[in-house]
């Protein structure tokens, strides 16, 4: 049986189509996910994401004890920051991307992947033993729910005094959001401006219908995990299971940049990255568009000449540029630039490289 | 619970087909059950006009978002149309399965097999929504 989210009834109420993902029952789509991909680019949208995992470091040492466990350098934080990071096992293999949010000198959230978060929970507690710092895994205690679109600030201030124009890209802070206690964050996954609030279980609901309330006059729409897939897809931002796995390093996916090899002290993983940061990987992530109308997908072979060259961690029809996109890991050695295709189904589909990601919103 | 008329037949790859008792031409669509099941139709992919087809035989594809499906005909004999207008605009198969999101026409050449009434239909769908 899939776990419910505190918003499982609302998202019955509005038609969902829900789906297991990762252990829960989640919201697929509530009615056209085209829809609602083109109101998160164009207007709002609201997501529940519950299913995300929310562990707590806290204590004189945590700074330190997660500066050891992830690959960042998260001492080096500033209270109210946030960073995109990884943790990885002793070979270098990806266990989970993560965002760390620092809430006080000695107290950090690390927000982990639905599928991951008993695994990154599990590691943490062990990676932290020989630190003065408690972890705890508090995910049971938080509902996520965001706001996402270029309206997002303008609907949200509607509902909270929190200073939103002063809280800038990757930073979080408490505050109060219709009333209700919260950690506001300007962070998300669809490439656009937008927050995300962390909130106690019981405020879910009402806070869910007061933001809906209030997103109603700027086009905001509830919005499922179909358009969230596309959305982070068109901004080339990786999922785990697609683009990441334990079986590649934070460089394979041509994101070695999140390793802090400068930070002090031995993490888990140091050796055996910085053994492979300046071999070229054998594989590059790599944006592809079809110029057909066929949809490369997660699994598919890339090809060239008819041998085969690569394959496709994600694909999927693009709202945005009207054309399929896909990720995939391409063969470095390959002249990649002219005479692509993917296997679909058979048939070889051309595809053209493009530079990532397929879509930058105006600033 | 979706939309499933009484006076069209069903297979079980949640295609409808009606015309057949009339022996001439025969219309295939998709039912709205599987257009809900695949979400937004992006690309359909029909069968060329004037070729011959088998009953059973996938003859094309529909494409949504998250997924990719074969199009099976429930009958042989030789296609005679396809809905050009469903090509340049698949969301039709969403918003109008049963009438303008029509897929292809073939003249049967023989009966169909194991065709669903809409009562047979709709307890194949309540089993698997």
């Amino acid at each position: 049986m899939s776990r419910p989210t505190p918003l499982r009834d609302v998202h019955e109420s509005l038609g969902a189509t829900l789906t297991d993902f990762a252990g829960w029952l989640m919201p697929l789509r509530y009615g056209s996910e085209s829809a609602e991909h083109n109101a998160v680019r164009q207007a709002a949208g609201l997501f529940d994401l519950s299913h995300m995992g929310e562990i707590f470091l806290t204590g004189p040492q945590a700074a330190d004890a997660l500066d050891y466990a992830l690959v960042g350098h998260l001492s080096a934080l500033a209270t109210g920051r946030a960073r995109y990071t990884m943790i990885v096992d002793e070979r270098g293999g990806v266990l989970d991307d993560l965002i760390v949010y620092r809430l006080g000198d000695e107290e950090f959230m690390v927000v982990a992947n639905a599928s991951n978060a008993g695994k990154v929970a599990d590691e943490l507690m062990t990676r932290a033993k020989a630190y003065d710092a408690r972890v705890e895994d508090r995910s049971d205690e938080y509902a996520l729910i965001a706001v996402q679109g270029p309206r997002s600030q303008e609907i949200l201030a509607t509902l909270t005094d929190a200073d939103l124009a002063g809280l800038k890209y990757y930073t979080g802070l408490p505050g109060r959001v219709d009333g209700r206690e919260a950690l506001i964050a300007r962070t998300g996954y669809t490439g656009e401006d937008g927050f995300e609030l962390f909130v106690a279980v019981q405020d879910a609901v009402p806070l869910w219908h007061a933001l809906t309330a209030a997103g109603e006059p700027y086009g905001l729409k509830p919005a499922g995990l179909s358009s969230r897939d596309t959305l982070r897809l068109e901004a080339g931002m990786p999922l785990y299971g697609n683009e990441l796995s334990a079986e590649l390093t934070p460089f394979d996916a041509g994101m070695g940049r999140v390793v802090k090899f400068d930070k002090p002290g031995d993490f888990v993983g140091r050796s055996a990255l910085e053994a492979v940061k300046d071999t070229p990987p054998r594989r590059r992530l790599t944006g592809l568009v079809a110029r057909g109308r066929r949809v490369p997908r997660h699994g598919y072979p890339v090809t060239k000449d008819g041998a085969v060259v690569g394959e496709v961690t994600s694909g999927a029809p693009s709202q945005t540029l009207g054309k399929p996109i896909a990720l995939a890991y391409v063969d470095a050695g390959i002249d990649a630039g002219e005479g692509l295709a993917v296997d679909i189904r058979g048939r070889q589909e051309p595809v053209d490289v493009v530079e990532l990601p397929f879509y930058r919103r105006n600033k | 619970m979706s939309n499933i008329p009484d006076d069209l037949s069903y297979t079980k790859e949640h295609e409808w087909i009606s015309g057949l008792e009339d022996g001439l031409v025969a219309t295939v669509g998709i039912t709205a059950f599987a257009a809900e099941a695949l979400g937004d139709v992006v690309y359909v992919q029909l069968p060329e006009v004037g070729s011959t087809v088998e009953a059973g035989d996938s003859i094309g594809e529909v494409e949504s978002t998250k997924s990719v499906s074969d199009i099976y005909t429930p009958v042989g004999g030789e296609v005679v149309e396809v809905n050009q207008t469903l090509v340049d605009d698949p969301s039709l198969a969403n918003s109008d399965p049963y009438g303008e999101g029509w897929m292809f026409k073939v003249r049967a050449d023989g009966d169909a097999a194991d065709l669903l009434s809409a009562e047979e239909y709709a307890a194949l769908t309540s089993g698997e929504s």
